[in-house]
């Protein structure tokens, strides 16, 4: 197999503490050498990474890829495809498909895909995702389901919520928690404030996913169990956790790059891409994630990829399902919205993206160190590029980004050594005519 | 000042004068009304369809007579969007409504921005007659107008809105035009039907039906639906008529000329009394007979802008050899 060497990248690697100008070889699968001094031979490919950085694969630890069922949306193969594409070289895989992912057979069914990058399963919590019996968590966990999570819908009842959280810890794995108030949410469809009201839409509010944020940082102190709350998109939720965390409670959570991005007067338009659950939310909220994602109280960013046809999105607003694209443009608006505005270290992005999130599910990703799975990202800062429908490899494109202009994005993936993703042009084989790279500033050249 | 819009969505970022230039020409119109011969030959050739998901006589005759009125060939379209798979129906029937080169839509939807849906599938004019909760512009035209009619001016005028404002598009279409207008709103209901942050949008804001009427010039009464009891937004009708709902005692603590309106239909003994309803103080068949001249305006004008963006077409008919 193939040698890699990335030369001339600033490695962050937040692993290892590691924001420096070191080569980087990888061989056999494994991150094998850091420096210089290693000698080139003719099964080894040079890729000159001037410019760009160079980081732990990205993990996205939520994502709904929709295989088995809607295969029409979106598949394994083609989520994995798209994901390489920003960037990401792990994701975890939520169980609400159709049938629910609750048995080891569909567990090795997601896992055994064989696609480009790592597809980790996560296994539903109750039994079709009914909210009443627990799955047999110990078998899939040895299937390969790295958490349990009834996502889409919350565990309604408090007491299974107990239970799953108390059993899950005892097969050591997390439970990840859809928290929403189904009674609140009611038949809302976008965020309660003064954007709601203008706008006519039913309204969510904000207590539908803090009053479920609350229950379960109490069932998580009593159980002592380890919990991981999903999308986090309010102020108030941000708060809750801050405050269990500095209680000692095993509770971890993420938001999403919308829910730092994006706010309810978005919605205004009624462009049914911007009806996702939970809705996006107020300034106010926007500005309490960031805080929130500052200073540790949220541990990771995940996309909630959730891919609909335009069948299903091109309807009245209400009719929509909720939902919007996500892995590809994961990194970018990370870069864009959080980076470039100073709210967050480079360094620290990575660890949103990589290094916590694996650390949460327990898998092998997110370092750089010398013998780790070779899952590196390499992408460009400062490349400003317009996002447009074609670009997205995902079978899906129902994203609220569409026309917007970002700064920096992936330009080259590598699963386990294998180069998976690498932008076109960007990268130049030897032999090629090399062109100065036009249109952004990392210039990766290759020779063999 | 002239209008320019291609669609009437809402009343949200109209402008002052471009309200009153819909008011001035539905004066004319109203002229119209009280001949002999009630027909104009205006819009000859225009072909307007009445899309209406929801059920309403009331708008769909009002909106059916004024386009008789300016001689437009009508069609009319109804289904429930109950009997039909949600979603579905809109985006087929824009299509269709597209195939058929149609000049103008009036749509009635139970989805708040079905009509902005509609423009972006279409190529004519678009009315709102009424979507979801969020506008219902050619009502707050027609309250414009006949406020206007009996007070003289807006400007500067009380005016309370009154009952289940969050369900209400009429009210929001209401307090934009009124803002628009220079009118101090008050809004009053019970604090479950009041919408989050609705005083951001220009009003003072109270649960006190005293406290809200004691000084207005105009009280508009809105129509309080059974189906929101089960919502839990209310205890009882009986309760709410109790805090709310206006009778004759209630109008003598009012000011002497007050003026009382209701979009209707009316639940009479509920948020108004039959006899307030058919008093003195009441312009609620005024408010009838006004929503055909405005809406007749609104028509009017609007074709006149689709015509203008038509002009070009003569160069493109003589490209093909016609
Ligand atoms: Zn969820």
């Amino acid at each position: 197999m193939r040698k890699i060497i990335l030369k001339g990248g600033r490695l962050i690697d937040p692993a290892t503490r590691t924001d420096d100008y070191i080569d980087l070889l990888l061989a056999n699968e494994r991150v094998a050498k850091w420096g210089e001094g290693t000698p080139v031979d003719e099964d080894t490919l040079v890729i000159d990474v001037r410019g760009a950085v160079v980081s732990p694969g990205l993990v996205d630890m939520h994502v709904h890829l929709r295989e088995p069922g809607r295969e029409d949306e979106e598949t394994i193969e083609s989520g994995a495809l798209a994901a390489a594409h920003g960037g990401i070289t792990a994701v975890a895989a939520m169980p609400n498909t159709e049938p629910t992912i609750d048995t080891p057979a569909w567990v090795e069914y997601v896992r055994s895909r064989g696609t480009a990058i790592a597809v980790y399963p996560i296994a539903a919590i109750t039994v079709g995702r009914g909210g009443k019996t627990l799955t047999e968590m110990a078998a899939l966990a040895e299937a390969g389901a790295v958490a349990f999570s009834d996502d889409g819908s919350p565990v309604e009842s408090a007491t299974v919520m107990r239970r799953a959280l108390e059993y899950a810890s005892m097969v050591g794995r997390p439970i990840i928690s859809h928290c929403e108030d189904l009674n609140l949410t009611g038949s809302g469809v976008m965020n309660e404030g003064f954007a709601s009201t203008m706008a006519g839409l039913r309204p969510i509010p904000a207590a539908a996913e803090e009053v479920a944020v609350a229950r379960d940082i109490i069932l998580a102190r009593t159980t002592g169990a380890n919990l991981h709350i999903a999308h986090v998109s309010t102020r108030g939720s941000v708060e809750l956790v801050r405050r269990a965390k500095e209680e000692g409670i095993a509770v971890t959570c993420e938001t999403c790059p919308h829910y730092f991005t994006l706010t309810d007067d978005d919605v205004r338009t009624y462009a049914t891409s911007t009806r996702v659950n939970p809705p996006l939310r107020s300034a106010a909220d926007v500005s309490a994630i960031k805080v929130g994602l500052a200073d540790g109280t949220i541990d990771a960013i995940a996309s909630d990829h959730a891919p609909h046809s335009i069948e299903e999105k091109e309807v009245e607003f209400d009719a929509a399902p909720p939902g919007l694209i996500g892995t590809e443009t994961l990194l970018p608006l990370t870069l864009t919205h959080l980076v470039e505005s100073g709210t967050i270290t480079l360094g620290r992005a990575v660890e949103l993206m990589s290094t916590d999130p694996a650390s949460i599910l327990g898998i092998p990703h997110g370092s750089l160190a010398e013998g780790s799975r070779a899952d590196v990202t390499v992408f460009d800062p400062d490349w400003a590029w317009e996002v447009s429908e074609d670009w997205f490899l995902s079978k899906s494109k129902n994203s609220p980004f569409i026309g917007r202009t970002l700064r920096g994005r992936a330009v080259l993936t590598i699963s386990r050594g294998e180069i998976v993703f690498e932008e076109p042009g960007a990268a130049h084989r030897a032999g090629e005519t090399h062109e100065e790279g036009e249109h952004h500033a990392a210039e990766l050249s290759v020779h063999a | 000042m002239r209008w320019t819009r291609k669609h009437l969505l809402g009343l949200e970022g109209v402008e002052r004068e471009e309200i009153l230039a819909i008011l001035d020409t539905a004066a004319k119109f109203r002229e119209v009304l009280d001949r002999p011969v009630k027909k104009v030959p205006t819009l000859r050739g225009v072909t307007i369809v009445n899309l209406f998901f929801e059920a309403s006589t009331r708008t769909r005759m009002s909106f059916e007579l004024a386009e008789k009125r300016l001689s437009a060939d009508t069609l009319n379209f109804s289904a429930s969007t109950s009997s039909v798979k949600k979603g579905e129906t809109l985006r087929d029937t824009a299509k269709n409504i597209e195939a058929m080169m149609v000049d103008m839509v009036v749509i009635r939807h139970s989805a708040s921005g079905a009509p902005h849906f509609l423009t972006d599938h279409i190529d004519g004019s678009v009315i709102n007659a009424g979507d979801g909760t969020h506008e219902h512009p050619t009502q707050a035209l027609l309250d414009l107008f006949t406020i206007r009619e009996a007070l003289g001016d807006i400007e500067g005028r009380k005016v309370t809105i009154l009952g289940d404002i969050l369900h209400s598009r009429v009210a929001r279409s209401n307090v934009w035009g009124l803002n628009a207008l220079g009118a101090k709103v008050t809004l009053c209901g019970p604090s479950t039907f009041m919408p989050a942050e609705i005083e951001r949008m220009g009003a003072t804001v109270t649960t006190d039906l005293r406290e809200a009427t004691a000084d207005a010039d105009v009280v508009n009464i809105l129509r309080i639906q059974q189906e929101r009891l089960e919502g839990g937004f209310l205890p009882s009708l009986r309760e709410y008529a109790r805090l709310f709902g206006v009778d004759a005692a209630r109008v003598a603590e009012m000011k002497p000329d007050v003026v009382i309106m209701h979009p209707g239909p009316i639940n009479r003994g509920v948020e108004l009394s039959a006899d307030v309803a058919d008093g003195d103080r009441s312009v609620i068949l005024d408010q009838v007979t006004n929503g055909v001249a405005v809406r007749m305006a609104i028509i009017y004008l609007l074709s006149r802008v689709r015509a203008q963006e038509r002009v070009e077409e003569p160069e493109i008919l003589a490209e093909v050899g016609l």
